[in-house]
């Protein structure tokens, strides 16, 4: 209806001036690829080399050769596809439906959906794992009440399909997330044009509608298949290890740092996870994206009908109801003296919470003290990053980019052998402390790990500030640096201040790394203390308390990333920035 | 080329008002479109001209009235069922497809056999001239191209009526009158009856045979592009089809020129009505002085504004060959035809 007017969102293009670069920015990014060189590429590479060389450095494929002779390999290479595949498949199963309602669809319930959308995420799968095991396990609450009403039991946490059936719960959402972007992105004339031309209704759908969400859906299908084959945590706690990533861990910590297989096993995850990446983003180039173009909308929501409104909610509830009990589970564990073989726990108490108070307060300031230093320096880095690629002309700033972005297809279990190996020997300097004894390992893993995710948000920040407000702080005597600090930073602030969260609440609850850097406990942090703990029955209670603390934590945080960014959204719409 | 299912169809709008929430966007609408009519609807962005437009195509629901085509209602007939074809501001080419197939969608809904299929797409992408683009993606065509394929998919299904949603406002200047007297031509050759909508008014004289101005929900005027233009019902309309000087009621001026003024509220003229000379000439003229305040040299014509008796007038003056016109600051005679000078609001 309206006269298209330009609305050319914020992206900045660049200007002449742009064509010079200086010391100043070179000595920045020449520093952020040493950082990267030294703590993501080498620590990689030198678990590929191990991989595929023999002690005196030739090249040779006997290591994969042994591999695939242990039929212990085999097996689980076969069961981490397994799990990884049917995972997906669950995910897609629970993640569709819920997608379709919340972008098409008119409801009371949307809130509930978006819940759903973070819930899972503010626990970690490996503590989830715990909980499910004492509600959905052989002899948990829910095969209890089976068995005593119905006389059968669901097997359901048994080996794999424990495994499976944790991690669908956990990571579906990626899927929900992605795919309801893209259906909220198609532009509402692409379907009424279909509906104009005669379809609708499932065949709206299939040849309309699913092509064009397409991408999101294979975005998010990627990545929950990369999270699961890469994951240490959940398998471990369920005891199940015929898997690749508990393989891996077990090798190199009981045979030793110097056994092939399990690089062997890494370098197979690699692998994997960088196809999964490529494949994707390969995927996503190869196609027109039908997002929304200038003066449109995304399409009307529609009234349920009464009995789509029964389907919707039944189906809402019942997901929400699975993705709680964990939660829930872990909650009770936690408030109980002992919890065995009975509906609910029989003896209510606090003690788990004063024995986590008396014993692990350490474990809690580690973990602010690693993750606060390493979520510092992703915004720092990503900032830097995000400006010298947006802004500048550095050659090679891409490749930046790229290495930051490779993190995010490096297994933790990946980096923490390679940092075992490739670290060994090397001391800090000045104090002659062994680096790998050292709290400061840990603010490097976590640093280079969560990069991406502080990156990302930075990038996005930056993007919404139009290259004309800088130059008019420069027209009016600001140096660069000098602009880039009283104005560009400042109005970035909401989208680094999200990323500082982002970066520091999934460092909070990291597990694979933590689980092989920790060399002594009182350098652990909350997370090693949770695993720690939930390996023995006695220590549920307390490991269950620790992680309320961890999900209390995890939870404030993602509430205050969403509203740094709801707020920094709101403020462009009224400058009318955004189209 | 075939034209549809059969005779043309007569389109009418009986009185259909529409409200989003709080917000009425049309009001008591009526308007009767004639079979093979182009017809176009007319006004300033937000004034409801598009939500008529998807008010047809079955994308909205009207509170109250409803849709006729050849006196049937089909208020109640999903937009799927309506064989009412419809081109979109945006084109909505599906990037999924290519172009054959984004033309081919429509005939595979009413499961066409595939030999029709084919044929039929080859013969409306030959109609738009488009024949050897059928293998390539959208995204590998222009601005233009675009356009012809979003009608050819459209034209495909042999839709009763066609319904273009500012159908030329994504091309630049010059494909713009290119693709007017394209769409023209093809609309005449088909017969079928044709809804557009613009906000340029240009666009609407020069194409549609009659024109419907609409403003904050409702219908100024309907009529042709000469009745308007001559014509026009009511202050909005004057102003929005062509420029106009208007003098209200009570000022000195409106008296000079009206004998009668009934109940009028302006005395209207057109720019080219007014005539500059260094003296008052022709007596058939009302003649004062003026000082130019500013002039604009548009090639046919210059464009002056003037003071004079207290007032801004327009005035439109034919540029000849050699001729500097007057001078910014110049004083001048101004005389305006009363001949020429229409009633408003009576």
């Amino acid at each position: 209806m309206s006269a298209p007017l330009a609305a050319p969102g914020a992206v900045a293009p660049l200007n002449a001036e742009a064509g010079r670069w200086s010391a100043g920015q070179a000595a920045v990014a020449l520093a952020i690829a040493a950082f990267l060189l030294a703590f993501l590429i080498w620590p990689v590479l030198t678990v590929i080399r191990v991989a595929v060389t023999e002690p005196d450095g030739s090249l040779t494929l006997s290591h994969f050769g042994s591999f695939f002779q242990l039929s212990l390999m085999r097996e689980s290479f076969a069961n981490s596809l397994y799990v990884a595949g049917m995972t997906v498949v669950l995910a897609t199963l629970i993640a569709v439906p819920l997608a379709y309602i919340t972008v098409r669809f008119r409801f009371r319930g949307a809130i509930l959906i978006q819940t759903l959308g973070v819930l899972p995420l503010i626990m970690p799968a490996f503590m989830g794992a715990a909980a499910m095991q004492l509600l959905f396990g052989r002899s948990g609450s829910v095969n209890q009440l089976l068995g005593q009403w119905f006389g059968f039991t669901l097997p359901i946490m048994e080996g794999l399909k424990g495994v499976i059936f944790v991690e669908t719960l956990h990571y579906f959402p990626f899927i929900l997330l992605n795919l309801s972007a893209a259906l909220a992105n198609i532009d509402s004339a692409m379907e009424e044009s279909a509906q104009n031309l005669g379809a609708s209704g499932w065949r709206l759908f299939r040849r309309i509608v699913f092509p064009l969400a397409l991408p999101g859906y294979v975005a998010g299908a990627s990545l929950v298949f990369i999270k699961v084959f890469d994951d240490l945590g959940t398998p471990l706690v369920l005891n199940v290890t015929n898997m690749l990533a508990p393989q891996a861990y077990l090798r190199v910590t009981s045979i030793g740092i110097e056994d092939p297989i399990g690089y062997v096993i890494c370098f197979i995850l690699v692998g994997f996870s960088i196809a999964a990446m490529a494949g994707s983003a390969a995927f996503l180039r190869g196609r027109d994206f039908a997002t929304l173009q200038r003066g449109a909308a995304a399409a009307p929501r529609r009234d349920l009908r009464p009995w789509q409104a029964v389907l919707a909610y039944g189906w809402i509830v019942g997901v929400l109801l699975l993705v709680l009990s964990p939660h829930l589970g872990i909650l009770m564990l936690s408030l109980s003296k002992v919890w065995s073989f009975t509906l609910v726990p029989e003896i209510w108490t606090l003690d788990n919470y004063s024995v986590v108070f008396r014993d692990s307060t350490r474990m809690i300031t580690n973990t602010f003290l690693y993750c606060g230093l390493a979520a510092l320096l992703d915004v720092v880095i990503g900032t830097a990053i995000a400006y010298l690629v947006l802004r500048t002309r550095v050659p090679g700033r891409q490749w930046l980019d790229h290495m930051a972005t490779v993190a995010l297809a490096m297994p933790g279990v990946v980096l923490g052998i390679g940092y075992l190996r490739t670290f060994r020997d090397t001391e800090i300097p000045f104090t002659g402390e062994a680096l790998l004894g050292s709290w400061l390992i840990f603010v490097l893993a976590y640093t280079v790990r969560r990069l991406p995710y502080a990156l990302r948000s930075c990038n996005a920040a930056l993007q919404q500030v139009h290259l004309s407000l800088e130059e008019a702080a420069q027209n009016l005597g600001a140096s660069r640096a000098r602009a880039i600090w009283r104005v560009v930073v400042p109005l970035m602030a909401g989208g680094i201040l999200a990323g500082f969260v982002t970066s520091f609440i999934t460092a909070a609850v990291e597990i694979s790394e933590t689980i092989l850097l920790t060399s002594r406990e009182s350098l652990a942090p909350m997370s090693y203390g949770i695993y720690l703990y939930m390996q023995s029955i006695a220590g549920r209670g307390p490991g269950a308390a620790l992680g309320v603390v961890a999900i209390v934590m995890v939870a404030l945080g993602t509430y205050l990333s969403h509203r740094f960014v709801a707020a920094r959204h709101a403020q462009q719409f009224m400058k009318g920035q955004r189209p | 080329m075939t034209t549809g299912t059969g005779a043309p169809v007569r389109v009418e709008a009986r009185g259909v008002t529409l409200a989003f929430g709080a917000s009425t966007v049309l009001r008591d609408i009526h308007v009767r479109i004639e079979p093979g009519e182009f017809f176009a609807l007319l006004g300033p962005s937000g004034c409801g001209k598009s939500t008529l437009l998807r008010l047809i195509a079955g994308f909205n629901r009207a509170q109250r009235g409803g849709i006729f085509l050849d006196g049937v209602d089909i208020s109640a007939v999903p937009p799927w069922e309506r064989n009412v074809g419809m081109v979109f501001q945006s084109y909505a080419l599906w990037p999924h497809m290519s172009v054959a197939e984004n033309v081919a969608f429509g005939l595979e809904e009413r499961r066409l056999p595939r030999q029709r299929v084919r044929a039929r797409v080859a013969e409306v992408l030959e109609l738009v001239g488009l024949a050897e683009f059928g293998g390539r993606r959208p995204g590998q065509l222009s601005g233009g191209q675009q356009q012809r394929v979003a009608l050819a998919r459209t034209l495909a299904i042999e839709p009763r009526v066609l319904l273009l949603d500012e159908p030329l406002s994504n091309l630049d200047a010059r494909l713009r009158h290119h693709m007017r007297r394209e769409l023209l031509a093809m609309q005449r050759k088909l017969g079928i009856t044709t809804i557009f909508v613009t906000h340029d008014q240009e666009e609407a004289m020069t194409t549609a045979d009659r024109i419907a101005v609409m403003d904050q929900g409702v219908v100024q005027q309907v009529g042709s592009a000469l009745e308007l233009y001559d014509a026009p019902a009511s202050r909005f309309v004057a102003e929005f089809v062509g420029t106009i000087n208007l003098v209200p009621a009570g000022d000195p001026l409106f008296a000079a020129l009206v004998a009668e003024p009934g109940g009028a509220t302006h005395a209207a003229f057109r720019p080219h009505s007014v005539l500059l000379a260094q003296r008052p000439g022709d007596p058939a003229h009302h003649w004062m002085p003026a000082r130019v305040a500013e002039r604009e040299f548009l090639g046919e014509f210059i464009r002056y504004r003037l003071e004079a008796a207290g007032r801004e007038l327009i005035a439109d003056l034919p540029h000849a060959l050699g001729s500097a016109g007057f001078a910014q600051g110049a004083g001048a005679s101004l005389g305006i035809d009363r001949t020429q000078v229409r009633l408003l609001g009576a």
